[in-house]
């Protein structure tokens, strides 16, 4: 132990330690520090029983009480679910078109469904609903089975050949494969069909034969001037629109293999209120009817 | 002289411990012009704080009649006439600045204003100390009890016993009136009655009552002179013209009895006007010696300038042998030189401009601040949508802030692509081109808007998209401006 000594100028003596040949003053703290230090060293004890925290080797100390944030997430969690519950009892009474007009029933909607959208949705359709090839793009307002309210929760219940008893049926037919059409036919209709939207033909082209082609083999389905049905969900081929796309090779390549993407159903998946509030969610999206 | 000597620690008495023991202040009773200021100041600090949520203040139908409310539930702050949504926070950055700069500005006039008059430790401690005194007796008497062998009369018990049971009083008070800012304060203060009020307002008011019990009633001077950061702040940004409350030592010195005092000066020669009474000492919240020069200590209250003054009355000397000045007048009186006193100086004209311009600045944007909003945020998933007809269409969802405290009707119109049109989900309108809606008072209201324009008059891949929303009744006007992006 160093020497302490009295520090004339200060009137204070040192504390013995010595770094350098500088020395240190004592200065004491006040006692209320020093105890209130004290108690925070017994508090912190006291936590370490009470509360999980020493790491041990695969797991933790879970302390008295047990206390787990993970536990009180789930607590919150299930309230979140009764709180929502009881919304969604509102929403399940209203039909589609009063929650449209009702702007509370509206947001509650349209939150709720964008909720279901993104975890259920979203694989196919994106996040915003903009679709891919193949799997529509639901801000437009071109509708394979029918954009109205009514059309588009009917959509999500059943789906389209889904398997579903009630689903939406009709698939386009492979001209090709099934040797329906020859391949100088089915170019020969190809180009036909894009001449209905405007689209440039290509050369020696002859229109009168695709007309015939068309209203023999295709008409049937997407009507003698090509506005489609969506009865059987056939699209209008005279509009901006393309599903899988709109150049001739694709073009071709529908007509030769035929389309027949598959939406699932959802009824008994998620409960009806929810299926509503996707409907709504969807119908308002831009490009409800 | 300043030889360093090894001791033996042994009879040095403050070796030791790691701690030191506080040493109890007992403040002696003093009147003067100081004390009274300090009486009025506390009456006039403690009044506002204790009775300001009860001020009512009527903002219509609906809305809180509490002229100054902390409304978080609702995010809603009310001052009066002055209402501040979240987002309006830097009016509260803006006092900070204020509050900070009005200290530099009380310092370089006259040092630690702040401290000695107005700080909320200084305040309740004094009313602290004035309840122990009515209670217990003055300083001797208190000095004499605590150190009694016989202290545990029944007259001493009784005594603490009311002592701590008014300090308890004023400090659940302090925590009780610190709630009712938070919401309505008789409706509070019904049910505080009737034991029917929420279990965290009981939980404040036990904080607030634990701190200001705590603060004012056994930390006391320990606050300013460990915890506080003012005093070391305030001792760097201090300047030499600056007032602090100081011991004029050109006229106290030497020190001596009034007696040898009046023989040396029947023979003409100089004389300390100071007696050495101590009297300064004795009435010192923080129990310092003024006479020892500025200290960190001195928390500047002026106390000591009135019972220096009762004394120097008695003795018929002049008054002011303790007063606020500066060392520089102290050398000039020395030199024989009038003192001169500068408190329009750079430094305070600097401080003072400061607090106009940003004052100047909050009440402006104060005044002409909108109450009405618009926030546009673009969809981007997808930007854009093609139409069957070719035509292009942009999301956007549009929130539109009320700050008024009614209904109003608005009507909402785009400036910039050609021919486009607008359509508010969920809003049928009469007025197709310039859609109609009601916004909710003192609120916001989201909805989603779609513009559709045709692409063959729109051949630029983004244009520039105003949303306007016009209060149709009042006038008001709002923008906000976003792009119109083509697939």
């Amino acid at each position: 132990m160093a020497e302490t000594e009295l520090d004339h100028v200060s009137g204070k003596t040192t504390t013995g330690h010595q770094w350098d040949g500088i020395k240190e003053l004592n200065t004491p703290l006040p006692r209320w520090w020093v105890l209130t230090f004290y108690a925070t060293i017994i508090w912190a004890i006291g936590y370490w029983v009470v509360y999980p925290a020493w790491p041990l080797l695969w797991s933790n100390t879970t302390g008295l009480i047990k206390y787990s944030s993970r536990a009180d997430v789930g607590v919150e969690l299930a309230n979140l679910e009764k709180i929502r519950g009881d919304k969604m009892v509102a929403l399940g009474a209203a039909s589609l078109e009063d929650i449209e007009k009702d702007p509370a029933l509206l947001a509650l909607a349209r939150a709720r469904g964008k909720a279901a959208f993104g975890d259920n949705c979203a694989p196919c359709h994106g996040s915003g609903g903009a679709g891919a090839k193949g799997f529509p793009n639901l801000n437009d307002d071109d509708w394979l089975w029918g954009g109205s309210l009514e059309q588009i929760q009917q959509t999500i219940q059943f789906g389209a050949r889904s398997g579903n008893a009630k689903a939406h049926e009709g698939a386009m037919l492979a001209f090709g494969k099934d040797g329906i059409l020859k391949k100088d036919e089915i170019v020969t209709v190809a180009n036909y069909v894009r001449s209905l939207s405007g689209l440039p033909a290509s050369q020696g082209y002859n229109a009168a034969a695709g007309a015939k082609l068309f209203a023999d083999n295709c008409s049937s389905c997407h009507g003698e001037n090509g506005k489609g049905n969506k009865e059987l969900g056939a699209p209008d081929l005279t509009d901006k629109i393309w599903l899988y796309g709109s150049d001739e090779a694709t073009v071709i390549e529908t007509i030769t293999n035929g389309r027949g993407g598959v939406m699932p159903a959802w009824v008994g998946r998620l409960d009806p209120s929810t299926i509503k509030a996707l409907a709504v969610y969807v119908h308002t999206l831009g490009g409800g009817k | 002289m300043n030889k360093i000597v090894q001791i033996d620690p042994d009879q040095v008495e403050d070796v030791g411990p790691l701690y030191a023991a506080r040493k109890k202040v007992y403040p002696q009773k003093v009147s003067g012009t100081f004390r009274r200021i300090k009486w009025g100041l506390m009456a006039f600090c403690l009044g506002v704080y204790y009775f300001l949520p009860f001020v009512r203040w009527n903002r219509g139908l609906g809305a809180p009649d509490q002229a100054v409310l902390i409304d978080l539930p609702n995010s809603r702050f009310y001052f009066f006439f002055i209402e501040l949504w979240p987002q309006e926070v830097y009016y509260f950055t803006g006092l900070l600045i204020l509050a900070a700069i009005t200290l530099f500005l009380m310092n370089s006039v006259g040092g630690r204003i702040w401290c000695g008059y107005l700080c909320p430790q200084t305040v309740w401690t004094d009313l602290f100390y004035a309840v122990e005194r009515l209670v217990e007796g003055d300083r001797r008497e208190r000095m004499k009890k605590d150190a009694s062998a016989h202290r545990w009369t029944l007259e001493r018990i009784s005594e603490l016993v009311l002592k701590h049971s008014i300090w308890l009083m004023i400090a659940w008070w302090t925590g009780g009136a610190w709630v009712l800012y938070f919401t309505d304060a008789p409706t509070l203060v019904k049910e505080l009655v009737t034991f029917q009020a929420p279990a965290i307002a009981y939980i404040w008011i036990a904080i607030l009552t634990a701190t200001t019990y705590l603060l004012a009633g056994f930390m006391r001077e320990q606050v300013c002179v460990y915890m506080c950061p003012w005093p070391r702040i305030q001792a760097a940004l201090t300047d030499e013209w600056a007032l602090n409350v100081t011991y004029r030592y050109d006229r106290g010195e030497k020190r001596m009895s009034v007696k040898k005092a009046n023989e040396l000066r029947s023979l003409g020669q100089h004389a300390g006007d100071c007696v050495d009474c101590y009297q300064c000492v004795a009435v010192c919240p923080t129990g310092i010696d003024i006479r020892n020069g500025p200290q960190l200590d001195c928390i500047q209250c002026g106390l000591c300038i009135d019972a220096c003054d009762t004394v120097m009355k008695k003795i018929g000397r002049p008054t002011r042998l303790i007063s606020y000045d500066n060392d520089i007048n102290i050398q000039r009186r020395i030199e024989g030189k009038p003192p001169i006193y500068r408190i329009v100086r750079p430094r305070t004209i600097i401080y003072t401009a400061m607090i106009a311009l940003v004052g100047g600045i909050m009440v402006y944007t104060l005044a002409t601040r909108s109450l009405l909003d618009i926030n546009v945020l673009h969809d981007r998933n997808p930007v854009a949508v093609k139409l069957s007809d070719g035509s292009i269409r942009n999301a956007y969802t549009v929130r539109f802030l009320n700050k008024r405290g009614f209904d109003r009707v608005v009507a909402i119109d785009i400036d910039g692509p050609q021919d486009a049109k607008l359509h508010v989900v969920g809003g049928d309108s009469i007025t197709p081109d310039r859609p109609m809606i009601v916004l909710g008072r003192d609120g916001t209201t989201e909805l989603r808007v779609l513009v559709t324009a045709p692409s063959d008059r729109n051949p630029e891949k983004s244009i520039p998209v105003k949303f306007r929303v016009t209060d149709i009744g009042l006038g008001e006007v709002a923008s906000a401006t976003d792009n119109f992006v083509a697939p």
